[in-house]
């Protein structure tokens, strides 16, 4: 089995995901960027461990414990959204720029 | 440490003593442990419920067990033995402190131990709200240490030091109510009269050190004995020098002149200093010399009989006169003193120390006493008192056995002390001077009487009711009182003569005359001068009308005037010596030092000032500052520029990163 095609799925699901953060102006938005790249790197665990035929399932099991933590980073991420637009009454990312000089 | 085992070389002789073992060996805690004790009453004393008196009564009580402790040591077996630690050395001169535990040195812990732990208990009651109150025993316990320091010392600097620290706690406990103009001068007057006697003790030192090569008092004391030439050519001046170190010391005339004005001080402190630890150290320093003084300065001891003699008599002639209670034993501890000085000039070692023994209990006891009468009538003159036997009888008991004691009736302490002096003043064939110290013994009776009668026989001539002391104060009393009848019976010629061999325990022997049998012609001549002396005064005074009314009876103007101006000799000291130095001297000094010192210092200050500006100006503003501040101000501007970069959004740096990740990557590949 080739894994070049999964390579490049997940390579593109990568650079989608850096552009959807680059880019889009709405911070849920962003969030779901961020997720695309996890997954990403999940594609790539999941082939690397296939090709390898690893005894351990070692890149399998990392990619259950990525998808915990995303699950996790993803209501904490939610929950400052939901306060930031509770204060701001906007969720533009352009907005939040209390971190200035 | 060292234990220099020099038993051997220094007693030729069976020695008859130990070296004392474990006990000699920790003999310098109860030198150390005054001082520690004044650091702890001066920091955490004003905190504690008996204001740190508790703490200086514990170290006392310790230094009097362990003197006991020794003293018993002592008279089973004997004890000498000295110890030596080497500080450092500076060339071939090496810097010893130590301690000597010997028959002298353990006689003096014990007097120390015994007279200082009564007056601390009769401090605690009779200084109660006085000011300075903690500060007051800390003095006093440094006032004993600094006395041990001096009598437990092998080396004559430490010896020196202990006696300069002795005068440094007496000018403060002599003027502890400085508030009073005239304490904070009487305190002066003590100093200042000390320090001109030190200077004689000082070159004395320094004289015996350079021409013997060593400050260890033991080796000066083997050289002495062992005609060392060079020694012997200065031994004369050396003695003479030390002689006026002692009579500072030991208020001999003229220079006793601030021992009666050293009464300013609290009572407590005149009974400690005038029995155990000022006014001994004169004597202890001639008796701890006493080989020396023996072996090659014998010519110096006929000039300390002279003192002794002229002391004795001058001394006790003023006390008739005074009427300030104090005073009159103030007058009587310098009489006294002239014993002890005359019985060592007159080569009677012993009987010197037996009577410093005595003396100082019995005058601890008439200082405590007449303290205890001043507590409770608030004077001093005796002209306010009278008919006090019936308000204060422990302490008129008590008085009149130092009185009985003092004027040497059998068998109280000074009768068999006196009796010894007059002995080997008889048995030295000095007859004049015989002849002097039995009208002195008269003289001392004739005083002690008077003041007896005047305090408390007849009425009452003062105001308020006064009223016996508690018996914090009582009971030191008593104590003092049991040894004022008890310890001339140690050293009773024919019977006991225990305390000779005491204070001869030495590693220096002591070649001495003491008395193996009574002399009965000195003793009869010293009983009847004081029976008689006792008489008179008792007729003149009390039978012969109202004792205030005494003085006329026998005042012979002329005489009388002389000697309440105490023979002019203070006016004498401002005349010609005080007046003088702080005019016309002070005056040279004075243009010497705003016209050469102070010029000088000034232009070295305008030449410093200078050099500073332009140290200032050039180098340091110029130089240090401007690269500082250029450094400062340019990492600012970077600053400013550089913080344009921290936007706060977040798109922004992530691109930031990215590009940097792909910088690194493509040079990666290339290289690669």
């Amino acid at each position: 089995m080739s894994v070049q095609p999964f390579l490049i799925a997940a390579a593109g699901l990568f650079s989608i995901g850096i552009y959807g953060i680059l880019v889009r102006r709405n911070v849920v938005m962003v969030l779901l960027s961020i997720e695309l790249i996890l997954n990403a790197v999940n594609i790539n665990f999941v082939v690397f461990d296939a090709m390898l035929r690893d005894a351990m399932l070692q890149g399998q099991i990392f990619t259950i414990f990525i998808i915990t933590i995303a699950a996790a980073e993803v209501g904490i991420g939610l929950a400052i959204v939901l306060m930031l637009f509770r204060n701001r009454k906007t969720a533009n990312i352009n907005e939040f720029d209390l971190m200035k000089w | 440490m060292v234990n220099t085992n020099l038993i051997s070389l220094l007693a030729e002789g069976k020695p008859t003593f130990t070296d004392g073992g474990i006990a000699a060996e920790y003999t310098w805690l109860i030198v150390v442990l005054p001082f520690i004790a004044a650091l702890i009453i001066t920091f955490f004393g004003k905190y504690l419920p008996l204001k740190g008196a508790e703490i200086a009564l514990a170290t006392i009580a310790f230094i009097f067990a362990f003197s006991s402790y020794l003293l018993y040591l002592n008279v089973i077996e004997g004890v000498a033995s000295e110890f030596y630690i080497n500080v450092g050395s500076i060339g071939s001169f090496d810097l010893e402190f130590g301690w000597v535990v010997d028959g002298l040195s353990i006689m003096m812990y014990f007097v120390v131990g015994t007279v200082a732990t009564l007056v601390f208990i009769y401090a605690t009651n009779y200084m109660k709200g006085e000011v300075r109150y903690t500060f007051f025993f800390t003095s006093l316990t440094l006032f004993a240490g600094s006395m041990l320091v001096l009598v437990s010392s092998p080396t004559l600097l430490q010896l020196l030091i202990g006696w300069e620290l002795v005068g440094v706690c007496s000018y403060l406990l002599i003027g502890h109510y400085w508030e009073n103009k005239e304490n904070s001068s009487a305190a002066m007057k003590a100093f200042i009269t000390n320090k001109i006697a030190d200077v004689g003790l000082m070159i004395g030192i320094i004289v015996l050190a350079l021409s013997t090569g060593t400050m260890r008092i033991s080796e000066i004391l083997y050289q002495s004995t062992h005609d060392y030439q060079s020694l012997k050519s200065v031994a004369y001046l050396a003695g003479v020098l030390l002689f006026i170190g002692a009579m500072g010391k030991s208020a001999q005339f003229p220079l006793h002149v601030w021992l009666p004005d050293a009464m300013a001080g609290p009572t407590p402190v005149s009974a400690l200093m005038h029995a155990a630890t000022m006014v001994t150290a004169g004597v202890y320093l001639l008796a701890r010399m006493f080989p020396f003084y023996q072996g090659m300065a014998s010519q110096a001891l006929d000039v300390v009989l002279l003192f002794g003699v002229v002391t004795l008599f001058a001394a006790g002639l003023i006390a008739i006169v005074q009427d300030d209670l104090k005073k009159v034993l103030a007058y009587s501890t310098v009489s006294q003193l002239g014993y002890m000085v005359a019985a060592i000039g007159s080569g009677a070692y012993t009987a010197a120390l037996f009577h410093l023994w005595t003396h100082a209990f019995f005058k601890a006891l008439l200082f405590l006493g007449a303290g205890s009468v001043i507590h409770a009538v608030h004077t001093n003159s005796m002209r306010e008192m009278g008919g006090l036997r019936k308000e204060m009888p422990r302490t008129y008991i008590t008085f009149i056995v130092g009185t009985i004691a003092l004027a040497g009736l059998p068998p109280l302490a000074g009768f068999f002390s006196k009796d010894e002096i007059l002995a080997s003043l008889n048995h030295g064939g000095f007859s004049t001077y015989f002849a002097i110290a039995v009208a002195g013994a008269f003289i001392t009776a004739f005083y002690m009487t008077r003041a007896v009668v005047l305090t408390f026989f007849g009425d009452y001539r003062g105001s308020g009711h006064p009223h016996e002391s508690d018996t914090m104060m009582t009971t030191p009393l008593l104590v003092l009182a049991g040894f004022a009848v008890a310890a001339g019976w140690v050293n009773i010629p024919g019977v006991y003569t225990g305390f000779t061999d005491w204070v001869t325990t030495r590693k220096n022997p002591i070649i001495e005359y003491h008395p193996e049998s009574f002399d009965y012609f000195a003793l009869s001549s010293g009983l009847i001068a004081g029976l008689v002396g006792i008489g008179l005064a008792y007729y003149v005074y009390q039978i012969l009308g109202k004792p205030e009314d005494g003085d006329q009876k026998i005042k012979i103007d002329s005489v009388w005037k002389l000697l309440e101006n105490k023979y002019y000799l203070d006016d004498f000291y401002f005349k010609f010596i005080i007046n003088p130095t702080k005019s016309t001297l002070a005056n040279i000094v004075d243009k010497f030092n705003t016209n050469i010192l102070d010029r000088t210092v000034n232009m070295f200050g305008i030449a410093a000032s200078y050099l500073g500006n332009l140290v200032y100006e050039k180098f340091d503003q110029g130089g240090i500052d401007r690269a500082l501040n250029a450094s400062s101000s340019s990492t600012d501007a970077l600053g400013a520029r550089v913080k344009l970069l921290q936007t706060g959004k977040a798109q922004q740096y992530i691109m930031y990163f990215l590009s940097g990740v792909i910088v690194i990557s493509l040079l990666i590949l290339l290289v690669l």
